[in-house]
């Protein structure tokens, strides 16, 4: 069939009108071509027989009456063995390698194969004959730390295809054909490594969506302890600039405890890319032992680079996220910012002159961030296998205000909640998680009840600090100002974590459990302490300790001794146990 | 293709129509109104219907005016006989010396590819104690100068023009006020710096369309040179006035508003402009110092929001000084290891002080008894502000460093600074008459 062409009626920004001859289908890719160059472009109206087309270069140069090419597919991803490790663009253009085409500059309409022509081991599982559906594996190739799985192409009709032939266990090229099968009607088709999906359709060959009911250990306390993310979840970090949301998702992208990272660096700085780009490489990942780039791929959509492609940024690293879970693992995608992405959606909405919502943006925004957070999910594959999807997404609201529209649609949708907060950042208190106004609905690695408990007094003694402002430290009560001291000690010696210090960056979850233990018991503890001269003396002795703890390595000698003066320290002013604690112990 | 058009269909605000084939978008035009020529470029095409934005505004334009494309887009002459001249927002020079027509190059080219980014490394030595010591420019960094009206920011811009160590200075001027422009060209002529800079101007009395294109043309050129090898600093001022026209561009051409008015896309056209601050490997480097005045002194107004989100820090200019509380260079990390080790210990605890000397104050100005240490507090902020906060000192890091010992000493015993004990050892200095 001969694809559809056309012409260009208009432009509008990055928006072209085309007039077009035969059938196009929304979300088509077109080319408009202007001089040697052809520009990608995406359907995203049609009209009559005009369409209007959202164009991801720019749009410089453009005429009316040049030839539009439609290529009769969606917007698709590349989908096979060679995407880890890769950083692409939001189109899946592979930048390093455009670089060495085209040198410093992006250079607009120039399009490369996003897996790299590489040959592979592969090793078949299906033999001749064997019925299999898309999404069936028959064969395997192994991808750095992985058995990457050779599947049926998701993208073939939902029927069973027989095995005609399917080449032994051998050296390979990615797009060499490796297997060939055919439906009951006889209809050939050759496969190869690779296959494309179109990137706004969520995967679904799996058996069913199961609850995410395992906690998704980062290795941040605050989170994995306070605020869990689950495997399969979803979550998500607004904040002011300057509040560390870039930082935190860096130090979760290292040290959470998944199979593959995806991170998708969507309209931000690309500076802070290219601190990834040159520190995981050198990284190791203390799991495997291999360099932290051998489980990543980033998604690099810069402030400076094309909007649309900011737009389909998103997309492109969820596909690829859901191609992964397909293969049994468990892949955390890191969108750092979703309000970026937010306002690709706005100019666009813009340019088309729809009626707009809340602050210009577009009134299906809700609807396009819910479809987006719910492709993440904990699955069991049709073979049993259980692979998830975690979503986290950072947003950045303007003014740092949290009641703005893209906030508001994230929070109804996510499953955690991490607020960051000016007012623990600008007193350096890191990570600037507000834990009082923050929330989860996972769970954590410690009993909810104790959390709760300690939850509390961090409420408390916020109440008891705001009334000290007014009344002064001299109309407080010793309770409470106990109250509020036992509040500073869980800041200092549990929210707030040092990401520069050896021991203190990552802390796996026994040890979390372990310190959080012993706190407990200090929270759980009724002072024996006179006034509040006392008081103040007592526990800025015992948070010294605890801070101390933390810099010392688990079971070394040192941190068993600190512990136990940290035992000897509480135990000697304690008068009792409050009796609601003293069933949860 | 030189066809000349000679009837406009419509002029609203500074955009008009005029029915044409063959036209490019983006392409340059030449609106010829009462023997006047102004530049206008394409900035929508519908069928046979051009649209085209005035650079020097659609006044006196009459439907009967011609208009001629010139088939290319908006471009800059690039060499180094742009060395110490003055341009307006088109190119135009706006001092006595020639046009410059030849080697001419597209403004508001492609991105950098992130992965031929490298991390920066060398800082920018300004002179100043403020950014040097406290926090650090660094090459390839762009920072804005947050700051009210009011604020002498441009004559900070202008002492950095002067002192800054860069091989070359473009500075671009948005909506300033014709003394302003004055005061760059004579403090900068009179300093001897003219001959490494240039100079693109928008004054505020100077069509609005044209304030749009002087980041543009300032950039493109800088980028060029950096490509050629050049270090080279880019000051804008005044962001504010360059959204604004934005604003009012907008809203004449019936977009709909995001925020406050202004268009969706301010954040990025805002980052497409900073993010070309970049450090070539093997090559020179673009940094950006922009001047962002803040209405209201509300940082939250949308244009320096988008600007924080977009920059590496912030430098607060408030009350004639650089803030040392809300100011951030996030890439000073990256260089301040480097310089003396004394740098990053005695950055941390002249602030701690400092801190502790504001709080002194406002126990003072509450009335509280002043102790010994709050004494020693205040003789030391007063010595801080004099000898190292106040704009118009220009000592070198090292100096600057020294000196900071030296406010120490005169102010405390070693053991009250919180420093570490061997820098102290190594670097507290020695009095003879005591």
């Amino acid at each position: 069939m001969a694809n559809t062409s056309g012409r260009v009626l208009g432009v509008n920004g990055n928006m072209v009108t085309v007039e077009f001859d035969s059938a196009i289908a929304k979300n088509e890719v077109g080319y408009i071509h202007v001089g040697d160059d052809r520009l990608k472009g995406e359907v995203i109206r049609i009209n009559g027989n005009t369409a209007s087309l959202q164009v991801f270069e720019m749009t410089g140069g453009i005429r009316v009456g040049d030839a539009v090419e439609f290529s009769g597919e969606m917007l698709s991803v590349a989908l096979g063995p060679g995407l880890l490790q890769q950083i692409y663009d939001g189109l899946q253009n592979p930048l390093p390698e455009l670089a060495k085409q085209c040198g410093f500059f992006l250079q607009r309409g120039v399009y490369l194969d996003a897996i790299p022509n590489k040959d592979w081991e592969f090793t078949p599982l299906a033999k001749e004959g064997d019925q299999l559906r898309p999404g069936d594996t028959f064969g395997t190739v192994p991808e750095g730390l992985f058995t990457h799985q050779i599947m049926i192409p998701f993208n073939l009709a939902d029927v069973a295809w027989k095995v005609v032939s399917i080449k032994e266990k051998g050296t390979y090229g990615v797009r060499d054909t490796i297997c060939t099968v055919e439906d009951a009607k006889g209809t050939r088709k050759d496969l190869s490594m690779i296959f494309t999906w179109p990137v706004k359709k969520a995967i679904k060959l799996y058996e069913e969506r199961l609850r995410p009911d395992e906690t998704l250990v980062t290795k941040i306390r605050v989170i994995d302890t306070f605020l869990p993310v689950a495997k399969g979840g979803t979550y998500c970090t607004p904040g002011p600039f300057g509040a560390g949301k870039t930082v935190l998702q860096h130090m979760t992208s290292r040290n959470a405890d998944v199979d593959i990272v995806i991170i998708a660096a969507c309209g931000e700085r690309a500076g802070e890319v290219v601190e990834v780009l040159k520190e995981f490489p050198e990284l190791v990942d203390p799991k495997t032992g291999r360099s932290l780039m051998e489980r990543t791929i980033i998604i690099c959509n810069t402030s400076s680079m094309p909007v649309a492609s900011r737009e389909a940024s998103v997309y492109t690293a969820v596909t690829m996220a859901e191609y992964y879970r397909q293969m049994g693992l468990s892949v955390l995608l890191l969108a750092d910012s979703t309000s970026r992405w937010a306002q690709a959606m706005r100019e666009m909405s813009g340019r088309l002159e729809e009626i707009p919502g809340e602050e210009a943006f577009p009134a299906y925004l809700e609807s396009r961030i819910a479809e987006f957070y719910e492709r993440a999910g904990k699955v069991r594959l049709r073979d049993g296998r259980i692979g998830s999807v975690t979503i986290g997404g950072t947003v950045s609201p303007a003014g740092g205000n949290f009641e703005e529209p893209v906030t508001q649609a994230t929070l109804k949708v996510v499953g955690a909640f991490h607020g960051l907060s000016r007012e623990r950042s600008d007193a350096r208190k890191y990570p600037a998680i507000d834990p009082l106004t923050s929330w989860s609905k996972y769970e954590g690695i410690v009993k909810q009840a104790k959390v709760e408990y300690a939850r509390n007094i961090l409420r408390r003694g916020n109440e008891v600090n705001q009334m000290m402002k007014v009344v002064g430290e001299e109309g407080t009560s010793v309770s409470d100002y106990i109250t509020y001291q036992k509040s500073e000690l869980i800041d200092a010696f549990y929210l707030q974590q040092n990401s520069f210090d050896p021991v203190d960056a990552s802390v796996p979850p026994e040890r979390q459990k372990q310190t959080f233990e012993v706190l407990f018991k200090v929270l759980a503890t009724e002072f024996d302490l006179e006034d509040k001269k006392q008081v103040r003396s007592f526990f800025n002795t015992i948070r010294q300790k605890f801070l101390d703890w933390n810099n010392v390595e688990s079971g070394s000698e040192r941190f068993t001794q600190i512990e136990g003066e940290i035992h000897a320290l509480y135990q000697g002013k304690q008068r009792g146990v409050d009796p609601d604690a003293e069933q949860l112990i | 293709m030189q066809k000349v058009y000679s009837k406009i269909e419509s002029i609203v605000g500074n955009v008009i129509t005029v029915r044409a084939r063959g036209v490019r978008n983006s392409e340059l035009a030449i609106v010829t109104s009462q023997g006047e020529q102004s530049y206008a470029n394409v900035i929508k095409l519908d069928d046979d219907l051009v649209s085209l934005q005035v650079f020097s505004g659609a006044q006196g334009i009459s439907t009967g005016d011609q208009v001629r494309f010139l088939g290319v887009p908006m471009r800059v002459s690039y060499s180094e006989n742009l060395l110490g001249r003055v341009f307006d927002g088109t190119g135009r020079p706006r001092d006595n010396g020639p046009s410059l027509t030849d080697n001419m190059i597209d403004i508001g080219g492609p991105a950098v590819n992130p992965a031929k980014r490298i991390i920066p490394r060398n800082m920018i030595r300004t002179g100043i104690p403020m950014i040097d010591v406290f926090n650090t420019l660094v090459e390839s960094q762009k920072l804005p100068i947050f700051s009210v009206s009011g604020e002498p920011y441009n004559p900070l811009l202008a002492r950095i023009a002067m002192q800054a160590e860069v091989d070359l200075i473009i500075l671009g001027g948005m909506g300033l006020k014709y003394d302003d422009y004055l005061f760059f060209k004579d403090t900068l002529e009179n300093s001897g710096a003219m001959s490494r800079t240039i100079m693109f101007i928008h004054t505020a009395s100077d069509p609005t369309v044209e304030c749009m294109l002087v980041p543009d043309m300032a950039l493109a050129v800088a980028e060029r040179f950096a490509q050629d090898g050049k270090k080279v600093l880019v000051l804008l001022t005044d962001m504010t006035n360059f959204a604004d026209s934005m604003k009012e561009m907008a809203i004449t051409m019936d977009q709909v508003p995001s925020n406050r008015g202004y268009p969706g896309d301010l954040y990025s056209a805002l980052a497409s402009r900073y993010e070309k601050a970049v450090d070539f490997e093997g090559a020179g480097s673009v940094t950006i110092l922009a001047v962002t005045t803040m209405p209201g002194d509300d940082v939250t107004h949308p244009v320096p929001d988008n600007t924080g989100y977009i920059t590496e820090g912030q430098y607060y200019l408030k009350g004639g000084r650089i803030e040392p509380f809300g100011s951030l260079s996030r890439l000073k990390q990256q260089v301040n290891k480097d310089t003396r080790d004394d740098h990053r210990a005695l950055m941390d605890g002249m602030i701690k002080l400092y801190a502790s000397y504001k709080e002194s104050l406002e126990k003072k100005s509450m009335g509280f008894n002043m102790t010994d240490w709050d004494e020693k507090l205040l003789k030391y902020g007063r010595l801080f502000e004099s000898k190292l906060m106040d704009l118009s000192v220009n000592i070198p890091l090292e100096g600057a460093l020294d000196l900071g010992w030296e406010i120490l000493s005169d102010c405390f015993e070693p053991n009250e600074t919180g420093l570490k004990s061997d820098l102290i050892l190594s670097r507290w200095p020695k009095k003879l008459n005591n």
